[in-house]
């Protein structure tokens, strides 16, 4: 089943929650709601449910318009975070509550009931334990029922709640790759909303970015991390280092010192590079010099923190263990990949000022003051 | 796992981190004794002294056995409508925001603080039938002062916060995510409240229902005011002993006093394991 989000827009009182949203995702998708806590994940797939209404707009399940369709009748599975199972029913019960509920002409009789929920307990690995309470099961085991109680209702869409929230980091990883299992051989329309970005990038198929009540980028796991839309996006997934530069005379600079990285267009912009797609530079030609205040041990890797330019901008970058670097005052260096984006007027404006200092200052303290220390090893 | 928890229900005292068990456990024993023990093992005492079929005589007459059919009778009819119209109070306390909730949510203790004789003179006034309510239901041929049904409404009034009381903190703890969740289901607000909010606050119901009944057994200046106080008709337990000890008569007051003391404790102990089984379901146990 489509599911269509036009133009909705939510408001709880005078704050927006949601700010004119729009958003169509595709029949057996498997969409992640990715975003920091407030930025109205939870609110968008509520209202997809049906648990809210929107203070505008429309909701489509399909060509329907849904808006004014109560929840009963939605036919979504919803999985919240801390599973809301009944706990004065088994897992049995649990299960088998969504279909003992219909009206009588469409409930199945009470023999079927029970063997479709025996189906889908025995599908998520619940086997055998169909007699006991949810206080008697783990966490993992207490979300699966969840799930095998949402699906039993056969709904349109399944819609999940921070699913794994409130998981240890092992189960977590393990319900990932079942669930992924599951949406594959199941084929509902799934919609997850999470903040964990790895969880989002290595379970969807496509990943909605969300900041602030609006929807910051849509696309594939691969997009979003390798194309980020917006800086916040950059920031949000994966690792990023960001630096404020100007661009001109066909390259990148960084508080009037040429950065060696190409760029045809004019102005203020923001570079970000993530930590590990550097390279180091020694041959002497224009990068990036930073003063290394910390080195930490990484799984693989030694994460450097270092202090760039002439603004000393805090900036991370991950060399091989057995790299000298590890043991130097100063690294030398260049992103392999990298991604500007234009500053806008607020930012811009405070960073010309500082940006026009720099230039004044840096010719005239050439040979003295802070800047000294950032010379020796490149341009 | 379940093993161990139920090996370790076994032992009196299991050696923990909280200090303090025999002191606490001590004095607890010690208050229970001075303050109800050590009274009604003096009434049960003093009863033993009539012997047998003396005892089995001043219990099983009928004027007697009439009174706490009575007493009995309306404290359960009692209980019974307070836990229905209990949880109407708690939810609408509970679930609604409306002009004037404080006041509700104190009007609902009055009738543990007000004198008991002064609430069963005031129900008498409003249900005799030249009384307010009393001349409206005297209309429909319904009498209710000075009668059984005087008794009922009487044990209503004074039980009513028990009700509210033990479930409204209950329902306030309930999760407005399970009752999504049955909503997203396909559960109507009928099925929801059935079948997934009542089964949840049964504890709180029962207990509620325990309280309110045995504080209706026990009452007594409420209702001589009500009642009409008739032999065999509208007489109540507590009366017929004050009758007895006027005469002098101590014995059959004790009599009395015993058979319902008995009768109580097995409803409340009843009551009681009903509670543990369904709690023990919900995972508290």
């Amino acid at each position: 089943m489509d599911l269509g989000i036009q133009n909705v827009s939510k408001a709880f009182g005078a704050t927006a929650a949601l700010r004119d949203i729009s958003l169509a995702i595709h029949a057996g998708e498997l969409i992640a709601l990715l975003g920091p806590s407030g930025s109205g994940k939870t609110t968008l797939l509520r209202l997809i449910a049906g648990l809210e209404s929107p203070t505008a707009g429309q909701v489509f399940f399909g060509d329907e318009e849904a808006s004014g369709k109560p929840i009963q009748q939605r036919q979504v599975g919803f999985v919240f975070q801390h599973y809301a199972l009944f706990r004065h029913m088994t897992v049995l019960e649990n299960v088998s509550f969504g279909l003992s509920v219909r009206p009588r002409e469409s409930r199945p009789p009470k023999r079927e009931i029970e063997m479709r929920a025996m189906d889908l307990i025995n599908m998520v690995q619940l086997t055998g334990l169909e007699r006991r309470y949810p206080a008697q099961l783990s966490g993992g085991q207490r979300q699966r029922v969840a799930l095998a109680r949402a699906m039993a209702i056969e709904p349109k869409v399944l819609l999940l709640d921070e699913p794994f929230g409130a998981l240890d980091a092992q189960v977590r990883k393990d319900l990932r790759h079942w669930l992924r299992e599951i949406h594959d051989r199941t084929g509902h329309t799934t919609v997850f909303v999470t903040h964990d970005q790895e969880e989002a990038l290595e379970l969807a198929d496509r990943v909605v970015v969300m900041n602030e009540g609006q929807i910051e980028q849509v696309g594939s796991p691969d997009e979003v991390y390798d194309h980020p839309a917006a800086p916040f996006v950059h920031r949000f997934i994966g690792e990023a280092s960001e630096l404020p530069v100007h661009l001109g005379q066909g390259q990148i600079w960084l508080g009037g010192q040429p950065t060696g990285l190409a760029s045809d267009q004019i102005g203020l912009a923001l570079l970000f590079f993530r930590p590990h797609q550097i390279e180091l530079v020694d041959d002497g030609s224009p990068c990036l010099v930073g003063k290394i205040i910390a080195s930490r041990r990484m799984a693989g890797t030694r994460r450097l923190d270092l202090l760039v330019g002439s603004g000393g901008h805090h900036v991370e970058v991950d060399v091989p263990i057995d790299h000298p670097a590890g043991q130097q005052d100063m690294l030398t260096f260049r992103p392999k990949v990298w991604t500007l984006f234009p500053e806008n007027e607020d930012e811009a404006g405070v960073r010309r000022k500082e940006a026009r200092e720099a230039r004044v200052v840096y010719p005239r303290n050439r040979s003295a003051g802070p800047l000294r220390q950032y010379e020796p090893s490149c341009s | 796992m379940t093993a161990t928890v139920q090996s370790s229900r076994w032992h009196f005292r299991e050696p923990g981190v909280i200090p303090g068990f025999r002191l606490t456990f001590g004095f607890a024993v010690c208050y229970l004794s001075l303050v109800i023990l050590i009274p009604l093992s003096g009434l049960v005492w003093h009863s033993s002294n009539l012997g047998w079929d003396a005892f089995w005589a001043l219990a099983s007459d009928p004027r007697t056995i009439a009174a706490l059919k009575i007493s009995f009778g309306s404290a359960v009819l009692a209980a019974l409508i307070n836990t229905v119209f209990g949880l109407v109070v708690a939810w609408v306390l509970v679930r609604y925001r409306f002009p004037g909730r404080r006041i509700v949510d104190a009007v609902v203790d009055l009738p543990f603080a007000l004198p008991t004789a002064v609430a069963g003179i005031a129900l008498a006034t409003l249900y005799a039938p030249n009384g307010m309510i009393g001349a409206w239901l005297a209309d429909f041929g319904f009498k209710v002062a000075f009668t059984p049904a005087g008794i009922v409404v009487a044990l209503v009034f004074i039980g009513l916060p028990f009700i509210v009381r033990t479930v409204q903190p209950v329902l306030e703890e309930v999760d407005r995510e399970i009752e999504e969740a049955a909503a997203t289901l396909g559960a109507s607000r009928l099925d929801i409240v059935r079948r997934v909010l009542l089964p949840g606050l049964l504890p709180a119901i029962l207990t509620g229902f325990a309280m309110a009944m045995a504080r209706g057994i026990g009452e007594y200046g409420s209702v001589i005011f009500i009642a009409g106080n008739i032999p065999y008709v509208s007489e109540i337990a507590p009366l017929l002993i004050v009758i007895r000890l006027e005469e002098f008569n101590y014995a059959a007051a004790t009599a009395v006093g015993v058979v319902m003391l008995s009768i109580s404790f097995l409803m409340l102990l009843i009551i009681n394991l009903i509670q543990a089984w369904s709690r023990g379901r919900f995972g508290h146990g």
